[in-house]
């Protein structure tokens, strides 16, 4: 961008916060495995459909960080995904009365359907406008959505979506065994955004956000590599907001209104920016500091969240994950080079 | 016919407001690089700035239309120096997270202060009654409204264009490592150009007043739309904001009448078939890579 006032070598950008250290393979199976601990703990010491938040919100993190983090777009329109699988999922559960998981992975089928459109015409811009532009879609969803009322129910919402699961009962009624009815699907999307990552896809994605041009240069269709990664993360959002729906058993017009892009977006800088990983530290955070503030009977969220996105971008632009990262790594040097020395 | 007119004024009035703020969000964007995600707030904090002013030290519309950009233009100052400042010289898009961040705090503690229902506020006097025009019934209010922030555009045109201070502005804009060459201090002018971009998205707040419901979330909506007009006509390009905001007025204001339910919807098809064809807007510049 021409536009820069600081002399800037090299500008910081929001994918160079990512950190460019790879885990050791012992280390990260290791926290794999903590990880999954800590998710099927959770319900045990947090009220269930609290921790199924923490983890829909953690999931549709990750699909903003595979844009964000990987591939050096902010998409700041990530509701319409999350809330399209929202609805459509609640209309096959309360229309056709399927189990809850087809209903999931149907919405976020149909997410996937919108952002071939959406993501075609946002990629023919970047940066800044590309963030602008899938904004603005969004809120066009938002409108039609509040259009649709015979569809939607308008500003009511979509009430009364069942938790249908092949008739098992404890899972359709009680909290706790529904969270762990619907974690397979989280880790199912969470597991996509792995597979993205780690692929030569992904590897593509990485050279299109450090240098487009020289990606284009050798070849790579940068337009059909970002549309499709679009895609594959609108149907994470997807799978994220129908689980979301399900769990609260409603959909409203607040899965679609661009406030709800923005906590995801705040969630995801907070966990850290191309870690993957942040995403649900983020979630875990936001979620639980809102439920706090709701039961302490606080109005006001958005003077907290407000205050945290500021500081985040102003002091820790890394996030939880890239800041506690390089913590860590600093620990070790200090620890190493002392050791040499007493050696 | 008369129906036809009657709505192309308040598409004016209307494409007034989207003008004047999108004018300020170019000119922020042009000379820092900055899309000033809070600009919806500052409109919503000049709106709440006139009715608070009327009721706590019985400011009039005109007192209002004069002291709420002033005091919007020291809160622009402060904003840039003490949080977008440092932000300057990385991605834009950290600087859109940090007044988004802003955009919550600022709507929340207006919320907390003045509650969620809308604020009192008159039409201004002298403007109350309606203005007969050969058979046409026109609101006297929009007819200032529209004409007002006509010449509000066309005086910070002549500002940019036939002042030496517009001049380094323009040239900041275009290039500001070249004008930094010729030895223009371009920092020098980033903190009033802030406070200037802010202070005329409060000039349509206090505008738009007397005939919007003043409500901590007014802004919420209206920032999504300016930016749906700087898209649509070029970021950056200060004739762009102009032409698309008043564009964008008509077209909601066609369609309130024409097509009520599909108002909103319109313009962001306009938006996106001039991404299909221009993507980088009516009177924008193609981006580099």
């Amino acid at each position: 961008m021409s536009a820069q006032l600081t002399d800037t070598t090299r500008v910081e950008t929001a994918a160079s916060a990512a950190p460019d250290r790879k885990l050791n393979p012992f280390v990260r199976a290791g926290l794999l495995v903590l990880a999954l601990l800590v998710v099927l703990a959770l319900p045990w010491y947090i009220y269930p459909p609290v921790a199924m938040d923490i983890l829909a919100w953690g999931l549709f993190a990750i699909s903003v960080d595979l844009l964000l983090g990987f591939t050096g777009l902010l998409s700041f329109g990530h509701a319409a995904f999350w809330g399209t699988s929202a609805y459509v999922t609640g209309l096959i559960a309360i229309r056709l009365g399927l189990p809850f998981p087809v209903a999931v992975l149907g919405g976020a089928l149909v997410a996937m359907l919108l952002a071939i459109p959406t993501g075609y015409l946002a990629v023919r811009r970047t940066g800044i406008y590309f963030a602008m532009v899938t904004l603005a879609f969004a809120q066009m969803l938002f409108f039609l959505a509040n259009q649709a009322r015979d569809i939607t129910g308008g500003e009511n919402g979509l009430q009364g979506i069942p938790k249908s699961f092949f008739g098992i009962e404890l899972v359709e009624t009680d909290p706790f065994y529904f969270y762990y009815a619907a974690l397979p699907l989280i880790l199912l999307g969470a597991f996509a955004a792995w597979r993205t990552v780690s692929s030569p896809f992904g590897r593509v994605l990485l050279a299109i956000r450090d240098n487009p041009a020289r990606a284009r240069a050798l070849g790579y269709d940068v337009e059909r590599y970002k549309i499709m990664v679009f895609v594959i993360s609108a149907g994470i959002a997807g799978l994220a907001g129908g689980v979301f729906s399900v769990s609260h058993g409603f959909a409203s017009l607040q899965e679609l209104i661009w406030q709800t892009s923005g906590k995801v977006v705040l969630i995801t800088v907070l966990g850290g920016i191309g870690t993957l990983w942040g995403g649900p530290l983020g979630a875990a955070v936001v979620v639980l500091l809102e439920d706090q503030l709701a039961s302490s009977g606080f109005n006001g969220i958005g003077i907290i969240t407000g205050t945290i996105f500021v500081l985040i971008v102003l002091l820790f632009r890394k996030g939880i994950w890239g800041t506690g990262a390089d913590l860590i790594a600093r620990l070790r040097a200090s620890r190493t080079s002392s050791g040499r020395r007493d050696a | 016919m008369s129906a036809f007119i009657q709505y192309t004024l308040q598409g004016l009035a209307t494409g007034g407001f989207y003008a004047l703020a999108a004018l300020g969000l170019a000119v922020i964007f042009g000379v820092m690089g900055v899309v000033n995600f809070s600009h919806g707030a500052m409109y919503m904090l000049g709106a709440v700035g006139s009715a608070v002013l009327l009721d706590v030290a019985d400011v009039p519309f005109w007192g209002a239309l004069v002291i709420v950009p002033i005091l919007l233009f020291l809160f622009g100052i402060l904003v840039e120096r003490l949080l977008v400042r440092w932000l300057l010289g990385l991605d834009p898009l950290y600087n859109f997270l940090l007044t988004f961040g802003l955009t919550l705090l600022i709507v929340d503690l207006v919320k907390r202060r003045y509650g969620v229902s809308g604020l009192p506020y008159q039409l201004p006097a002298g403007l109350e009654g309606r203005i007969n025009l050969g058979g046409l019934s026109l609101s006297s209010y929009q007819l200032f409204a529209a004409f007002f922030s006509v010449v509000l555009c066309v005086a910070v045109w002549l500002l940019l264009t036939k002042t030496r201070i517009g001049m380094i502005v323009r040239a900041s804009t275009e290039d500001a490592e070249r004008t930094r060459a010729l030895g223009i201090n371009v920092g020098r002018w980033v903190t009033p150009v802030f406070g200037f971009g802010i202070a005329l998205a409060g000039v349509a707040g206090v505008l738009a007043a007397p005939f919007r419901a003043i409500t901590a979330d007014m802004g919420s909506n209206f920032i999504i739309i300016l930016f749906a007009v700087v898209v649509i006509g070029g970021l950056g390009s200060i004739l762009g904001a102009v032409v698309a905001g008043f564009l964008v007025g008509l077209v909601e204001a066609y369609g309130q009448a024409y097509a009520p339910s599909f108002a909103q919807v319109l313009i962001f098809v306009l938006m996106a078939a001039v991404v299909l064809v221009r993507p980088a807007g009516l009177f924008g510049r193609e981006e580099a890579s």
